[in-house]
């Protein structure tokens, strides 16, 4: 084992380095300057070497490639990774807590026995080992969740470290692994973005957004008469285009759009954090909703603690 | 064919909860089937209903209020069920995922089935890795976060889409058996008609310990320290008064931010 020493895979996706692997290795060169440790990034897949240039950052120590196969694959990570680990042992391990990530961390830490603790918000380490805090029922309640004894796999919440960047000159090993490309039991086949539908919500200036406050379908009619009476733009998150209430073109958040308009107004939507990645950068964000301690208050610049079939009401007739 | 399909209670919280030395106070919590589950519970169903499978049965870690929750899943559809718990089991703050796995990899021993269909997360915990290392303990394939799922038995694969960030979805086949964990949205969860409800009644909820599925150590690696309230990061200006009083305050703000049309 080298002790405090650090392994952070990196993510990639369509030829492109996700801005999550830099946030890893902030989150992985605390770690390691804390205990003594290396920072070492591992990269699979695709272009690792113009990968492996992007990610010469500050704080990496070593960058592993594992050229095998294009895009990502779980069955080639679980191999590259694990082969990865056992040439490094790395105390910790740090995987992206994204679609992908979801999809190899929990095998890789299985076939591994490394106990697994993901979507951290902050990593730590005491006397004990490892202090990971993350949260819980949907964001009202943080905890600290520390493991036992290393090493371990944590998978890291995108979006809250900052991105590693300067310039660095670290190692660059390339690694064979032995995958047998052939032999995966699950198999690619392309890609497909969903369709944005009548209306692009990404152009639009205002925003008049809806969560599962709305509570029944035909509440819906009162936000679209605030649009009509403002001129503003429908959008949702995620419950309301799963009910099917409106089209998927419509969702804000991780896996629907990112938006950046001037006013952002939300109406029942609790601030689930892949909500808030979606439009946390508008301009001015206003929520409506009964709880006061709903999270989408903390991005809010201005909040009405109030129930929306009171005061929605009361601003449509502000603009007749 | 069969589907298996895990499910979990899952807590929530009410607005005004409260925090004491042993967590969260009891009485500001209620329990309810985990709405991802819930959607894999629709598409297994689904699956029975269209005959591509024989039979859905559900599997729960959880305490013996828990089959209130199992309850909901029968009266969809779910034909049996089995329940997994012990003393030592209620013991454990925060269960790790290695040991979920391999409880629910000795119910998936014993059924055999060729699709096992989970949430993608719990809502409470929000960890969202069982099914995965579910499949990897049974070595089965799988995909993670699942949008869309066509099984074709007799082939030997499903058809799945994964749904990815920002709007991207990844199609991919995948060899049978697999462990699938199912967004939400893939499809709409029925709500249980009263004959279900009474026919729920009826069917079994099977009570298994560890020790019966040979799983003899449940110990946690994982220790749950703190629950806390994060801090109010919150710099909003708040508007107050009666909700007429606050939306012509609103008006002011989205007149000046210059948005609407006058």
């Amino acid at each position: 084992m080298s002790a405090g020493d650090v392994l952070a895979v990196a993510e990639h996706r369509q030829g492109d380095l996700r801005d999550v692997s830099l946030e890893l290795v902030s989150a992985g060169s605390a770690l390691a300057g804390a205990e003594g440790g290396r920072l070492h990034v591992a990269v699979v897949s695709g272009d690792v070497d113009a990968y492996a240039d992007e990610l010469s950052v500050q704080g990496v120590d070593a960058i592993h490639t594992v050229a095998a196969g294009e895009e990502f694959n779980h069955d080639v990570y679980v191999a590259a990774v694990s082969a990865l680990v056992d040439h490094l042992e790395p105390t910790h391990l740090l995987v992206p807590n994204t679609v992908d990530g979801m999809d190899y961390a929990p095998a890789l830490a299985e076939s591994l026995d490394r106990p697994i603790v993901t979507d951290a918000v902050e990593v730590d380490t005491d006397d004990d080992g490892l202090v990971v805090h993350r949260e819980m029922y949907g964001s009202k309640v943080e905890t600290t969740v520390a493991v036992d004894d290393g090493p371990f796999v944590v998978t890291i919440r995108p979006g809250e470290f900052s991105r590693a960047g300067g310039s660095s000159d670290p190692d660059v090993v390339a690694h064979d692994v032995d995958v047998d490309l052939d032999a995966l039991g699950s198999t690619v086949e392309g890609y497909e973005a969903v369709e944005t539908g009548d209306v692009d919500i990404t152009e639009a200036d205002f925003l008049i957004s809806i969560g599962r406050g709305i509570d029944e379908e035909e509440n819906l009619e009162l936000v679209q008469d605030l649009a009509e009476a403002t001129g503003g733009t429908v959008s949702a998150s995620r419950p309301i285009v799963d009910n099917g209430w409106l089209d998927r073109g419509r969702q804000v958040g991780q896996s629907g759009k990112t938006v950046t308009p001037t006013v952002y107004l939300a109406i029942g939507i609790s601030g689930a954090v892949q909500h808030v990645a979606g439009m946390k950068n508008a301009d001015t964000i206003i929520a409506i909703n009964t709880d006061p301690n709903a999270p989408i208050f903390d991005v809010a610049d201005y909040g009405i603690v109030g129930d929306l079939f009171d005061v929605v009401p009361a601003l449509i007739e502000q603009f007749d | 064919m069969k589907v298996l399909v895990t499910v979990t209670e899952s807590a929530e919280v009410a607005d005004d909860f409260a925090i004491d030395d042993d967590g969260i106070d009891e009485r500001h919590v209620t329990y309810d089937l985990n709405e991802w589950d819930d959607y894999a519970v629709e598409a297994g169903v689904q699956l029975v209903e269209a005959g591509v499978a024989d039979e859905a049965v559900a599997v729960t870690v959880g305490p013996e209020r828990s089959e209130e929750t199992i309850r909901k899943a029968l009266a969809k559809g779910v034909d049996r069920a089995v329940r997994i718990w012990d003393d030592a089991l209620a013991e454990q703050a925060l269960l790790d995922v290695s040991t979920k796995a391999r409880l629910l990899a000795a119910v998936a021993e014993e059924e055999d089935p060729d699709v096992v269909l989970g949430g993608v997360q719990a809502s409470d915990d929000g960890f969202g890795a069982t099914g995965v290392a579910l499949a990897e303990r049974l070595g089965y394939e799988w995909a993670a976060v699942v949008s869309e799922l066509d099984v074709d038995a007799e082939g030997g694969e499903a058809n799945v889409h994964r749904e990815l960030e920002g709007g991207l979805h990844e199609r991919l086949t995948v060899d049978l058996p697999a462990v699938f964990t199912i967004q939400t949205g893939i499809n709409e969860p029925r709500y249980a008609s009263l004959r279900g409800i009474r026919q729920a009644q009826s069917k079994e909820i099977e009570t298994k310990t560890p020790a019966d599925l040979g799983v003899s150590d449940v110990t946690s690696r994982l220790e749950l320290r703190e629950l806390f309230v994060p801090d109010a990061e919150s710099e909003a200006e708040y508007l107050e008064g009666d909700a007429e009083e606050q939306a012509a305050q609103l008006a002011d703000v989205l007149r000046d931010a210059g948005v609407v049309a006058e």
